[in-house]
C-alpha cells in the first residue's frame, strides 16, 4: 500500500496519503465509530460486508486476491511438511485470533481438513504471529501469502485452501470523493496491480 | 493514643486551585461514567457468566497476584542494596530499576521474548536443558507482569527505608544482633508500610498490564489471556462483552485499593 | 611503673568527620566512670561512635580488655556486634515495635537465649530499675526517664564490658537531671566494667565521674581526676566548666602580668611563677559596682556588659573589656546595678584572689 500511496503522491504533488495499518477487524471498528478515513481497503469480505450492511461505504470493488499459506521459521526447525502438523502437541503453533480474518479463515480451512490444531497462542495481529515465527519462537503459523516477505519467514503451500479476497470501497463520509475514488481508480489499474502483484498479491 | 486532628487547610485554599482539581476529577471520573452508560444492564448477568470473563478475570487476579510475590522476593532485597549498600554503580543500579517504567510495555515484552523464549539468550540454554518454557504459559504473564511492576516495590521500599534511617539498626548491632536478626527485627519491621504500598501498585500495574504480557507469553484464553487482553480482543470485534469486562476490572480495581487508601495517605 | 589492672578502654581515635579532625586518647580502668565532656561540635560523639565500631578509625587504635578490636593499620575492624560494648544514645533509639520487656531482651536473644529466658531476664531487670510494672508498654508510651532507664537495662542486660552514654540527660530539665544522676548512680551500682559518659553539663561530670577528659575541637585539652581539673582548669572551656576565670598572661614583673589580647595590667599577691602564666580566679571574686571604688583593691577597671544568664540563685554576669571575665553575682545586685547587656559598669578584682600557674 506504501508504494501505492507513493505512487498517488506523484500525481498528485500537493497531497499526502496517510496509511492507517492494522487487522482488518481493528479498521472496520474504527470506521463504524466515525474514523475521519476517505479509503478503506481490508483483508476479507465479511468485514466489508459490514461495513456495508452499515451502509458506510460506497460500491465496493475487489482489488486481489490472497491465500493462506502455513509459515515456518527459516530452517523450519519444527520439521513442519503440511496442515496435519499443526496438530503435533509439541510444536508451538500459532494462529491469528479468531476475531481476525485471517484466523477466521484459518480456522475454517483445518476444519475442513479436518485437523485440530494445538494451537498456543492467537495473535492479534498477523505482524505480531510473523514476528514470533521469524524468532523462531513458534514452529508453525498460518499467514497470507502477502505476508511471507515482511518476515523472514518461509512458506509452504496449504492445498485446498481458498482465495482470499481482498475489497476496497470508498467511505461515504469521505471530505473529498473525487480524489478517494481517484486513489481507488489509481489502485484498480494496471499499474496499482502490477504493484500488487509484485507484493505477492493473485489477481481480482 | 487518638490521632491528632489536623486542620485542614483545603476550606481556605484559592478557587482557582479547587477548580483545576475538580478538572482532574472529571478527567478521572468521565471515562468511568461513559463506561456505565454503555454498560449493557439487561444482560448483564449472562455476561458475567460468559466463560470468556470468567477465564480472564481468574487468570487476571492469579497472574496479578504471583507478579506481586515475584516482585517482592527480588524487590526488597534490591531495595535493601539500592538504600544500604555503598556499592560502586549506585545510580546505574537506580536508573536500571526504572527502566521498565520508561519502556513501551510492548518492547520490554519483545525483549523478554529475546531473553527468554524458546531462543533467547538464557531462555535457549534452559529449555533445551530443562524443557523449560516460560512463553505460552500463564508463568510467562507472571514474568511479564513481574518485570512491569518490579519498579514500584523498589521505589517504594528503598524510599521507605531511606525514611526509617539506620538508627535503629545501630542499637541493634551494639546488642550483638548479626545482619539477620537485624534485618528480620529491626529493618522491616519499619518498612512494612513502604512494602505494603510499594506491593499494592505492583498489584494494580500487574492486573492492567497488557502489551509485555501478550508481547512475551502470548494469548490462549484460559491460559494467557488476561482481562485487558480479552478487553482488547472484545472491542475489535465490537462485543458489548468489552464493556462488561473493563467495568469487572474496574469494580475489582476499587475493591482492592479503596480499603487500602489509608495506607498512602497515613494521617 | 606499678602492676596495673588491665584497662578496659585504651583508645586512640583519630578520624576525620566533615570539617572536624578528631585526635583523642582515652583510657578507662574497671569500675570506673570517665566524663567526655566538651563544647558542642568538639566530637566527642563521633569518639563514642568510634569506639563502639559505628565509625571507623583512620588512624589510631581500640583495644577492649587488651584485645585490639580496631587497628586501621593492621587492617582490624571488629564490627558492633563483636565488641562488648554497650551503648545508651542520646535519642535512646528504643524499637518502636517492641514493648518495653523485649526492647530489654533483645540483646539477650541476639546473643543465643532462648525467648522465654531472655523475657524472663529483662522482666528483672525492668523490676530493678523500678520499671516492673512499664514493662508491656510501648516506647511511645514511656515518660522521658522511663525510656532513658529502658535503654539503660537493655545495654546492661548483656553484660557489657565498655558502657558508653551518650547526653544521658539532655532531653530532661533541670529538676529531672538532679533525680536522674542519682537514679543513674544507683543504676550503675553492680556493673564492674568501665562508664564512658558524654555530656556537655558539667555537673554531670562533677557529680558522677571520677575523672574527666575535655574534648575540644577534636584534641584533649584536658584530663585528670575530676578533682584536679576543678582545681587546675587548664583552657577556658574547663574554667567555664567550674565557674572559674581564666585569662592568660605575660610577666611585667615578679607581681604584674598583662594580660594577652589586650594589655590589661593584673596585680597578683603571689610572686609569679614563670614568664607565661595562667591567671584564675573565682567568678565570685568579681565584684561589681556602680562607680569606681575606692579602697583597697589593686584591680579595678570599668567595663561593659556582655551577658547576663543564670538562675534565681545565682547570676552570672560576662563582662567586656580590658579584662574579660565572668562575675557572679545576688539578682539583688543585678537589679541595683541595672545590668544588662551594653550597660558600663566597674569591676574589680582583689589582688589575692588571683593565682597564677605556669602556661
Amino acid at each position: 500500500m506504501r508504494e501505492l500511496a507513493a505512487a498517488f503522491e506523484d500525481e498528485h504533488p500537493d497531497l499526502r496519503v496517510r496509511l492507517d495499518v492494522g487487522a482488518s477487524s481493528t479498521l472496520r471498528e474504527q470506521v463504524l465509530a466515525g474514523a475521519p478515513a476517505e479509503v478503506v481497503a481490508l483483508a476479507d469480505e465479511a468485514d466489508m460486508d459490514r461495513l456495508a450492511e452499515a451502509d458506510a461505504v460506497g460500491p465496493v470493488h475487489r482489488i486481489a486476491t490472497n491465500e493462506l499459506v502455513l509459515a515456518v521459521p527459516t530452517g523450519n526447525p519444527g520439521d513442519v511438511r503440511g496442515a496435519a502438523d499443526m496438530a503435533r502437541p509439541e510444536l508451538l503453533v500459532g494462529l491469528c485470533a479468531p476475531e481476525a480474518p485471517c484466523g477466521r479463515l484459518a480456522r475454517a480451512h483445518l476444519a475442513e481438513v479436518g485437523v485440530t490444531p494445538s494451537v498456543d497462542t492467537e495473535a492479534t495481529d498477523v505482524g505480531a504471529l510473523l514476528a514470533r515465527l521469524a524468532a523462531a519462537e513458534l514452529d508453525v503459523g498460518i499467514v497470507y501469502r502477502s505476508d511471507l516477505r515482511r518476515a523472514a519467514v518461509v512458506g509452504i503451500d496449504l492445498p485446498g485452501s481458498p482465495a482470499v479476497p481482498h475489497p476496497i470501497a470508498v467511505l461515504r463520509d469521505a471530505r473529498d470523493p473525487d480524489l478517494a475514488e481517484a486513489f481507488v481508480a489509481l489502485v484498480r489499474s494496471p499499474r496499482g496491480q502490477a504493484v500488487l502483484a509484485e507484493h505477492g498479491f493473485g489477481p481480482p | 493514643m487518638s490521632r491528632p486532628s489536623r486542620a485542614r487547610a483545603g476550606s481556605h485554599a484559592p478557587l482557582p486551585l479547587w477548580a483545576l482539581a475538580v478538572v482532574g476529577v472529571c478527567f478521572l471520573a468521565l471515562p468511568l461514567v461513559a463506561l456505565l452508560q454503555r454498560a449493557p444492564w439487561r444482560g448483564l448477568g449472562d455476561h458475567l457468566r460468559e466463560p470468556v470473563v470468567t477465564e480472564a478475570l481468574r487468570l487476571s487476579l492469579v497472574t496479578a497476584t504471583g507478579a506481586t510475590v515475584l516482585c517482592l522476593l527480588v524487590g526488597v532485597p534490591l531495595a535493601w542494596v539500592l538504600a544500604r549498600s555503598s556499592l560502586p554503580g549506585l545510580p546505574l543500579l537506580r536508573a536500571l530499576v526504572t527502566l521498565p517504567m520508561v519502556l513501551p510495555p510492548v518492547v520490554g515484552g519483545a525483549a523478554l521474548l529475546y531473553a527468554l523464549g524458546r531462543r533467547g539468550l538464557v531462555g535457549g540454554p534452559l529449555h533445551d536443558a530443562t524443557g523449560l518454557l516460560l512463553p505460552y504459559s500463564a508463568w510467562g504473564v507472571v514474568v511479564a507482569n513481574a518485570f512491569v511492576a518490579l519498579p514500584f516495590v523498589v521505589l517504594s521500599v528503598e524510599a521507605g527505608l531511606r525514611t526509617v534511617g539506620t538508627d535503629h539498626e545501630e542499637a541493634a548491632a551494639t546488642l550483638g544482633a548479626d545482619g539477620w536478626l537485624v534485618l528480620r527485627r529491626v529493618t522491616l519491621p519499619a518498612v512494612v508500610p513502604s512494602v505494603a504500598t510499594g506491593a499494592v501498585l505492583a498489584w494494580a500495574r500487574a492486573l492492567g498490564e497488557f502489551g509485555a504480557s501478550v508481547t512475551f507469553a502470548g494469548n490462549l484464553e484460559g491460559r494467557t489471556r488476561t482481562m485487558p487482553l480479552a478487553i482488547y480482543l472484545e472491542l475489535q470485534s465490537g462485543r458489548e462483552t468489552a464493556i462488561v469486562l473493563s467495568l469487572v476490572l474496574v469494580a475489582v480495581s476499587l475493591l482492592v485499593l479503596v480499603p487500602l487508601r489509608d495506607r498512602w495517605l497515613p494521617g | 611503673m606499678s602492676a596495673a589492672a588491665v584497662p578496659v578502654l585504651d583508645a586512640r581515635v583519630g578520624l576525620t568527620v566533615g570539617a572536624l579532625a578528631v585526635d583523642a586518647t582515652l583510657r578507662a580502668d574497671p569500675g570506673e566512670v570517665l566524663a567526655l565532656v566538651g563544647p558542642n561540635g568538639a566530637g566527642k560523639t563521633t569518639v563514642l561512635r568510634a569506639i563502639a565500631g559505628l565509625a571507623g578509625l583512620a588512624h589510631g587504635h581500640v583495644r577492649l580488655d587488651g584485645a585490639v578490636v580496631a587497628d586501621p593499620a593492621a587492617g582490624v575492624h571488629a564490627p558492633p556486634q563483636a565488641r562488648r560494648v554497650g551503648v545508651v544514645f542520646q535519642d535512646r533509639r528504643l524499637f518502636p515495635a517492641l514493648d518495653a520487656r523485649d526492647n530489654v531482651a533483645f540483646g539477650l536473644q541476639a546473643r543465643g537465649r532462648s525467648r522465654a529466658d531472655a523475657r524472663a531476664e529483662a522482666e528483672r531487670w525492668l523490676s530493678r530499675f523500678g520499671l516492673g510494672a512499664r514493662a508491656d508498654a510501648r516506647p511511645h508510651e514511656l515518660s522521658g526517664g522511663e525510656a532513658q532507664a529502658v535503654a539503660l537495662a537493655r545495654a546492661l542486660a548483656v553484660e557489657p564490658r565498655l558502657l558508653l552514654l551518650d547526653e544521658p540527660f539532655s532531653a530532661l530539665d533541670v529538676q529531672r537531671r538532679s533525680e536522674a544522676r542519682a537514679a543513674l548512680l544507683a543504676q550503675l551500682a553492680d556493673f564492674d566494667g568501665a562508664v564512658v559518659l558524654v555530656t556537655h553539663d558539667p555537673l554531670d561530670a562533677l557529680v558522677l565521674a571520677e575523672r574527666i577528659v575535655i574534648l575540644e575541637g577534636g584534641r584533649v585539652t584536658q584530663e585528670g581526676a575530676t578533682v584536679e581539673v576543678v582545681a587546675r582548669p587548664r583552657s577556658r572551656y574547663a574554667a567555664d566548666l567550674v565557674g572559674v576565670n581564666l585569662l592568660v598572661g605575660a610577666r611585667i614583673d615578679a607581681h604584674r602580668a598583662a594580660v594577652e589580647g589586650t594589655g590589661a595590667v593584673l596585680t597578683v599577691a603571689e610572686p609569679l611563677p614563670a614568664d607565661d602564666v595562667v591567671l584564675t580566679c573565682r567568678a565570685q571574686a568579681v565584684a561589681l559596682f556602680a562607680e569606681r571604688p575606692v579602697g583597697s583593691p589593686r584591680n579595678v577597671w570599668a567595663a561593659t556588659v556582655g551577658a547576663v544568664e543564670g538562675d534565681r540563685d545565682r547570676v552570672r554576669v560576662r563582662l567586656d573589656g580590658p579584662v574579660p571575665v565572668t562575675a557572679e553575682v545576688t539578682p539583688a545586685a543585678v537589679a541595683e546595678l541595672g545590668l544588662r547587656p551594653g550597660a558600663p559598669v566597674w569591676a574589680a578584682i582583689k589582688a589575692a584572689e588571683l593565682a597564677a600557674t605556669p602556661r
